[in-house]
């Protein structure tokens, strides 16, 4: 595995990156050097040290130079000024011949768009790579499907990308790079374009996919809450500068300036996870029409001790307690529909967790989260929320 | 003295521009009519090595033959219609001026691409090379047909060899264009991707932007063979024969009958040579 490191970054955009050096110098912004050279500053002096194995974040809003960060780590841009050295190579100083040789072996890229190849199979999309570096069609198959079942994709090989899902297309994107067993992954802004539960399944995913292969891993992302959540260490951009390079609790407990303060201050967590980011999927349900019997074996095979009811579209109709259940039993009603209770607290899924706990924080039952069309969606178990909580924010002490 | 005055462009001398192309032409022949006969020798070689091959075979062979070949490269219909459509070009005693007519457009055609395609390619690589490209496509593509067949006649002399020269020159620029328009409509990411996998710009052009830029080279490759169609017959004026010929002498001597045949006869080649190239550019699609 490769460290990298990067030693006065710059990138200028434009044909005069002189004058824009020496404004910038001046103490110029980067809206003066614009107005001023007419040169635009991508980078400006970025140095950070990414150690073997960890996941490094560069976190900003859209025009701070991330990407062009990212790019210049394996010279998809030129870097105008700056040194990279990974592993023991410069590879700001590489030839053509050099530098193809570093992108084939060493690293790796995953694409905001995916960026497959859709005149080519799954299979042949994660492969790619190594049909680039000439290795036997036999062992590209090989490796492949290797990469494949490694991001889940098993049996998959054969469709071809625009058969498949947003999510099932990035995990291509990751197999691809997995299949060259590259020392770097370079992962540009790989999770933005997908639907916000796929994103975070494909957090989770990466962090496991994290631990087996121990890749060393520059990941570029505009989302606060991903940079906080998957980084070894974060570094906060604005306007091509690096503003914070810092391990996740440090960014929020001790935010280098009033830029990233802010930002922080809007991702307490507490305020921005919503009840659809900590609910889990019931696990089961029971029918108005289910007899307390089958009630009582539903929430016996769960280990719950109470269950919800909906009816079959899967609208909420409310709640049933062990207990009474038992005792409904006992009397012999035919159905469960007496018993259930209607009037139980439920939150919107947009809800965030602060407000979870200011209303009825006293409700003995889990929390059923509810969408406006009255649909089930999951439930919220108080000691999980807490749990979670606590798990999520990162020393907010 | 007021006329002039009321239009001073008058007194402009007249240019001599078409004097100073007949020099030029004149020039150019004396320092390349060596090897312009040389390039005449050979494509008249070989032009007639093809159609005596095409008519050396019986012609209802060859009608199935080409009719099978239809089939597998687009469908059974267009099988059919092949099949039929030769037979009758056979019943109105045409056959040999669409076998060298189907000839003249072979060779047309693969010179046509084995210039167009390449000169397309480098048009996406440099762009000072693009910038000098396109304006003479423009220049070719808007020149009247007929124009060509001049210089054609000056360097290789009336007959076959003149127009087919022309008509590489007619039908080459939609090859040019849709290739080139065919790779730069390759999305950046992917080729940035590839970029990223470090593929040399031949793994570049080979395995990503030429299998996706099929579909758009394929139009220009069934472009340029309509455009041959239409040359071959136009060419006839220079002496090309084939089914131009029939059509030029029905003109010549306004035989009506003649010319409504032999026109029929261009039109079931066009139809057929369409159908096959669309359909093969379809299935690339897929």
């Amino acid at each position: 595995m490769a460290r990298i490191e990067v030693k006065n970054l710059s990138k200028i955009f434009g044909n005069n990156p002189g004058k824009a050096f020496e404004l910038l110098e001046k103490g110029y912004t980067k809206d003066e050097v614009v107005e001023k050279a007419g040169q635009t500053v991508g980078i400006y002096n970025a140095s950070f040290t990414v150690e073997k194995g960890e996941i490094f974040v560069v976190m900003g809003l859209s025009g701070s130079g991330k990407s062009t960060v990212i790019r210049c780590l394996n010279r998809l841009i030129e870097p105008t000024r700056g040194k990279i050295i990974i592993g023991d190579q410069d590879v700001s100083a590489m030839d053509y011949n050099e530098l193809r040789e570093f992108r084939q072996h060493k690293q790796s890229m995953v694409f905001q768009r995916f960026a497959l190849f859709p005149h080519r199979t799954v299979l042949e999309n994660a492969a790619f790579g190594l049909e680039i570096q000439n290795v036997s069609k036999e062992e590209r198959g090989k490796k492949g499907l290797e990469a494949l079942e490694l991001v889940g994709l098993k049996g998959w090989g054969n469709h071809y990308p625009d058969q498949l899902s947003g999510g099932m297309q990035q995990r291509v994107g990751l197999a691809r790079c997995l299949a060259v067993d590259p020392e770097i992954l370079f992962m540009d802004e790989a999770f933005s374009a997908l639907d916000p539960l796929i994103r975070r399944e494909m957090q989770d995913e990466l962090l496991i996919l994290q631990e087996k292969v121990g890749k060393t891993i520059v990941f570029i992302t505009h989302d606060l809450d991903e940079a906080l959540k998957i980084g070894d260490h974060v570094a906060i951009m604005k306007d091509g500068e690096i503003v914070q390079n810092d391990t996740p609790e440090n960014i929020l407990t001790n935010p280098a300036d009033s830029y990233v303060a802010k930002f922080v201050e809007d991702v307490d967590l507490s305020k921005v996870l919503t009840a659809e980011g900590v609910m889990k999927s019931p696990r089961v349900v029971a029918y108005p029409k289910d007899g307390p019997r089958v009630a009582l074996r539903k929430m016996k095979e769960a280990s719950i001790s109470g269950i919800f009811v909906t009816n079959r579209k899967g609208h909420l109709e409310g709640y049933v307690t062990a207990e009474e259940a038992r005792k409904a039993a006992d009397e012999g009603n035919e159905d469960i529909s007496g018993i259930i209770h209607r009037n139980i607290p439920t939150v919107s899924p947009d809800k965030t967790i602060n407000e979870l706990f200011e209303t009825a924080s006293s409700a003995s039952i889990p929390y059923a989260v509810v969408d406006e069309e009255k649909m089930f969606k999951g439930i919220i178990v108080r000691g999980a929320l807490l749990a979670g909580l606590v798990k999520e924010v990162v020393a907010d002490d | 003295m007021i006329d002039k005055l009321l239009n001073p462009i008058d007194m402009l001398p007249r240019l001599p521009l078409g004097a100073k192309v007949d020099d030029f032409i004149d020039w150019l022949l004396g320092q390349i009519g060596v090897l312009t006969r040389l390039i005449a020798n050979f494509l008249e070689g070989i032009m007639e090595g093809i159609t005596d091959l095409l008519l050396w075979f019986p012609p209802f062979i060859l009608i199935v033959l080409i009719a099978l070949i239809a089939w597998r490269l687009s469908n059974r219909n267009i099988a059919i219609f092949t099949f039929f459509g030769l037979v009758l070009i056979y019943n109105m005693n045409l056959w040999p001026g669409a076998m060298s007519t189907i000839t003249m457009i072979l060779i047309a055609v693969t010179i046509s691409l084995c210039i167009g395609l390449p000169v397309g390619i480098l048009s996406t690589r440099y762009t000072l090379f693009h910038r000098i490209v396109w304006p003479i496509l423009d220049f070719m593509q808007t020149m009247p047909a007929f124009v060509y067949l001049i210089p054609a006649v000056f360097f290789f002399s009336l007959g076959v060899v003149a127009a087919m020269i022309a008509t590489v020159v007619f039908s080459m620029p939609p090859v040019i264009r849709l290739t080139g328009l065919g790779i730069r409509q390759v999305p950046e990411d992917v080729v940035e991707a590839s970029h990223a996998f470090g593929s040399t710009d031949w793994q570049l052009l080979t395995k990503v932007q030429l299998p996706l830029a099929m579909p758009t080279i394929m139009a220009g490759v069934n472009q340029c063979i309509m455009l041959a169609l239409s040359m071959v017959v136009i060419a006839a004026m220079i002496g090309a024969g084939g089914l131009g010929g029939h059509v030029y002498g029905a003109i010549q001597r306004l035989n009506i009958g003649l010319g409504f045949e032999s026109g029929l006869a261009v039109v079931i080649l066009a139809i057929i040579l369409d159908r096959i190239t669309q359909s093969s550019r379809q299935t690339s699609e897929e």
